[in-house]
């Protein structure tokens, strides 16, 4: 490589990263100022998702697996956490364990560590196979999950966990009051916003971009890619964890509904109208599709094939996504 | 006459048994059609549950608009579903040709929403039912277990269906065309093969046999918008046990894991929705690429 | 008639090709009467097989012009052009794994009538008739190459385009395959062969076209061969 050539790609790097960061403060500035003008509760819900489809994006967009199955995660963080935040008893096996309920914030990592087991075992065996199957595969184990929450005793089947007591964050921060909520959620969305970012940038990301690029080469240079895949996988269940857990706080219920594989539809939908592997992509993604869905309730069962009309005419005619599309017509990195 | 088995009644055990078979059956006739789309286009099917709901909406609505029974379901409703899905691959998923295979599975998978949500907005979500045809109603008392005739009748015909399209396609000459393109299409087609004809009517047939185990369905499960969402999962699970290698496979993993999955009922009914997928699991560590699949 | 005598059989004036982005063929013009062989020289990379595929209409865009018989295929399909007598026996051998002998044999389709009977395959590869059961990627590397040339004379293609038919095989075989080739021009069937080895090549071509870089550079008959050797050595880089 010429002396140019290093020169002029450190220049792209730079102007990459500029266009990243004023993209960043101008949607981290919309979000503290947004409760003045938008429904503080849709908000919330939508950052909820955003970070749920920012964490799916991080396998789809950048290690170039396609997950039918991410709604797993989402819904045992939330049940465990719900779970933890109201009744805290832990019954295993010979374990009986009864804490009462506990802070909010323990009661969120306790969902984020379920998923992440959850994405050890499930990752384990779905890593197992490539492309077609590994959609298929993490589709029928995340059924199985579905299964599992609609027999389990905590999870009151149909019922759901309801009332979950928002309670007091380390003890002090007031989670009841709603501007306080939505600053708590705020925080844990752009601290997972920002670790997907640093993720992706590091040198452990540039190891994923090159198993989605070509997996034989990535081994023939030494990488165990599936100890790699695996990896993504279980950072990727985690922070999915992560908005499932904070949305059953935020929410006060969990339900089978985040468990359900509709919503492993949704989280593609969300990451497709976006964006497949842009970082802004997935949020915009996932606020017009929970804006959609909210003006659209009236209309019942249709809004479903409006949804699925939505998916048909992205695949046929806009693969880019809306971020993915800015960014190619500006030449910017998004 | 009752010879307890483990403390289960023989009549409950072949009943599930049946059951199992004919649950086999579906498994194996949609497995068949996910083979043989996957091998031609490169394509996981997602719309294939809600093309088999379609063949037995179609079976419902022959019977009361048209006044058409079951015998003409059974000949038409492949006919027109196969049809629709000659549009759909006309339309939309020949533009996907030489795109990563995920576009395929993410365009069919909003297909299935389309097609679901309409027949839900339509429908609901419960059942219509549709009777078994007078020919097949009633059964026979074999002794051990009662048979009822139609039950019998779907796993025979469904048997039926799966060797007649292995015969299609492992010994007959149009067969030896879609093997060979699916190998090398570039190759088939410089022979003067049309293989863009062969793939679109491909994806009807494939779709056809959906239509077809829909039908079949209709008596038993009665006629639901949602019959297919549920069932095409376990029948990705199945596709992933069995690998898509082989169509003899196919059918055999098909009605194995019916089977398993009936006599799981009766032993140990709590994991009857959940053993496919343990299934799938254990085969995944034990031979990752399925039972009959060929690549490690 | 005199049309049909005058015209040349294949005509290519101008062709260009393309794979997605690169540009490998750069304008190719040659053209081969009817009963010749044609024999196509070059380096590796060179386009030799491109030139064949795109004749074929396998390659992803081509502009120019390919005449047969005085139709133009450019803008045909190549299913189309199979159906005109066109036919390829690929570098690869494209033997089908999932087909057995007989399949892979039967399996071109009847594109005109006048095609060699099965018989007198079997007489040209007699080592066939003994495997019609076996799966066909499980032929010897010879016995895969007949059965790539046998099923596209069944087919009634009258120009046949063979891609580097002795590579990889043994002298003997090579030698029995030179025969065919050499029959199969007194049966009237026209050939284009490419081939890196031209010791092969002169044992059967009447002419040869020299390529490099996708075009062609130079073209002489057989009768030149000898004056041309040094040339020759020049372009082959052997």
């Amino acid at each position: 490589m010429t002396a140019q050539a290093i020169t002029s790609s450190a220049a792209i790097d730079a102007a990459k990263r500029r266009d990243e960061m004023i993209a960043f403060a101008v949607m981290a500035l919309f979000l503290l100022v947004a409760p003045a003008i938008i429904y503080p509760f849709f908000l919330m819900q939508a950052l909820c998702f955003a970070l749920f489809a920012c964490a799916f994006n991080l396998l789809i967009g950048y290690v170039g697996l396609l997950s039918f199955g991410h709604a797993m995660f989402l819904g045992l963080a939330g049940y465990v956490s719900a779970h933890m935040a109201k009744t805290g008893a832990v019954d295993i096996g010979p374990l009986h364990l009864h804490f009462g309920p506990v802070d909010p914030v323990l009661a969120i990592v306790c969902g984020v560590a379920a998923s992440a087991v959850l994405g050890v075992i499930t990752g384990a065996l779905a890593i197992r196979r490539q492309g077609i199957y590994f959609a298929m595969i993490t589709l029928a184990l995340s059924q199985m999950i579905y299964f599992f929450c609609l027999q389990a005793p905590f999870t009151h089947g149909e019922d759901g966990i309801q009332g979950v007591p928002q309670g007091k964050a380390f003890g002090l921060i007031d989670l009841s009051h709603q501007t306080t909520m939505y600053y708590f959620v705020l925080a844990v969305f752009l601290a997972g916003f920002l670790m997907i970012h640093r993720i992706i940038n590091s040198p452990f990301g540039d190891v994923l971009k090159s198993i989605r690029e070509n997996e034989p080469r990535a081994i023939s240079l030494g990488y165990k890619t599936d100890q790699y895949k695996l990896a993504a996988f279980v950072l990727s269940a985690a922070l999915v964890g992560l908005a499932g857990a904070t949305k059953s706080i935020v929410a006060q219920n969990a339900s089978l509904t985040d468990v359900e594989n509709a919503m492993s539809g949704q989280v593609i939908l969300m990451t497709l109208v976006g964006g497949l592997g842009t970082f802004f992509g997935p949020v915009v993604g996932a606020f017009i599709i929970i804006a959609m869905q909210n003006y659209l309730a009236g209309f019942g069962q249709w809004v479903t094939v409006i949804q699925g009309a939505i998916f048909v005419a992205c695949v046929l005619a806009f693969r880019r996504g809306i971020i993915g599309e800015i960014a190619h017509r500006l030449g910017l990195s998004l | 006459m009752m010879i307890p088995l483990l403390n289960i009644p023989t009549q409950a055990l072949f009943g599930q048994l049946l059951l199992g078979l004919i649950n086999g059956a579906f498994y194996a006739l949609l497995s068949l059609g996910l083979a043989v789309i996957f091998g031609m286009l490169n394509i996981v099917n997602f719309a294939h549950g809600a093309l088999y709901m379609v063949g037995a909406f179609v079976a419902y609505f022959l019977l009361n608009i048209a006044g058409l029974g079951y015998w003409w379901a059974l000949i038409l409703a492949p006919i027109i579903v196969g049809a629709f899905g000659i549009f759909i691959e006309r339309s939309m998923l020949q533009w996907l040709a030489g795109l990563d295979h995920l576009y395929g599975l993410l365009l069919t998978f909003g297909l299935a929403l389309v097609i679901q949500g309409v027949f839900q907005a339509e429908f609901g979500s419960s059942g219509l039912p549709y009777s078994i045809p007078p020919a097949l109603q009633g059964g026979q008392n074999l002794g051990f277990m009662y048979l009822p005739k139609y039950r019998g009748w779907v796993v025979i015909f469904s048997l039926f269906v799966c060797i007649a399209t292995w015969y299609l396609i492992e010994k007959t000459k149009l067969g030896a065309y879609l093997r060979a393109a699916t190998e090398n299409p570039q190759l088939v087609r410089a022979f003067g093969v049309n293989v863009p004809l062969m793939i679109t009517l491909t994806y009807g047939f494939g779709v056809a046999l959906a239509a077809l185990a829909g039908v079949l369905a209709a008596p038993i499960n009665q006629v639901r918008p949602l019959m297919g969402a549920e069932f095409i999962i376990v029948v990705f699970a199945v596709v992933v046990i069995g690998g898509m290698g082989s169509i003899m496979g196919s059918v055999v993993t098909g009605f194995m894991l019916g089977v398993i999955e009936g006599l799981t009922k009766v032993f140990y009914p709590e994991a009857s929705n959940t053993v496919v997928f343990v299934i799938m699991a254990i085969v995944l560590l034990i031979k990752p690429a399925g039972l009959f699949g060929r690549t490690a | 008639m005199l049309d049909t005598a005058s015209r040349p059989f294949l005509e290519v004036a101008g062709l260009e090709s393309w794979y997605g982005e690169s540009h490998i063929l750069h304008g190719v013009d040659f053209n081969v009467r009817r009963g010749e062989v044609v024999t196509l020289l070059g380096r590796n990379g060179a386009g030799k097989t491109t030139t064949l595929k795109s004749i074929m209409g396998m390659v992803g865009k081509r502009k120019g012009s390919v005449r047969f018989e005085g139709t133009e295929t450019i803008g045909l399909s190549s299913d189309k052009i199979a159906r005109l007598g066109v036919a390829l026996c690929p570098e690869e051998r494209g033997i089908f794994s999932s087909l057995n002998v007989q399949e892979n044999l039967m399996l071109p389709p009847q594109v005109k009538p006048g095609g060699l009977p099965v018989e007198q395959i079997f007489e040209l590869f007699p080592n066939l008739k003994e495997r019609l059961s076996s799966q066909g990627t499980k032929l010897s590397g010879g016995e895969q190459q007949m059965l790539a040339i046998g099923r596209i004379l069944r087919t009634g293609a009258t120009l046949l385009m063979l891609d580097e038919p002795t590579e990889g095989l043994a002298p003997v075989i090579i030698e029995q395959i030179g025969h065919t080739i050499g029959r199969l021009k007194a049966q009237g069937f026209t050939i284009l062969l490419v081939e890196q080895n031209f010791r092969f090549a002169s044992t059967v071509a009447d002419r040869y076209y020299v390529m490099e870089h996708g075009k062609i550079i130079d073209s002489f008959a057989n009768s030149e061969l000898a004056a041309n050797m040094d040339k020759l050595h020049e372009y082959l880089g052997v």
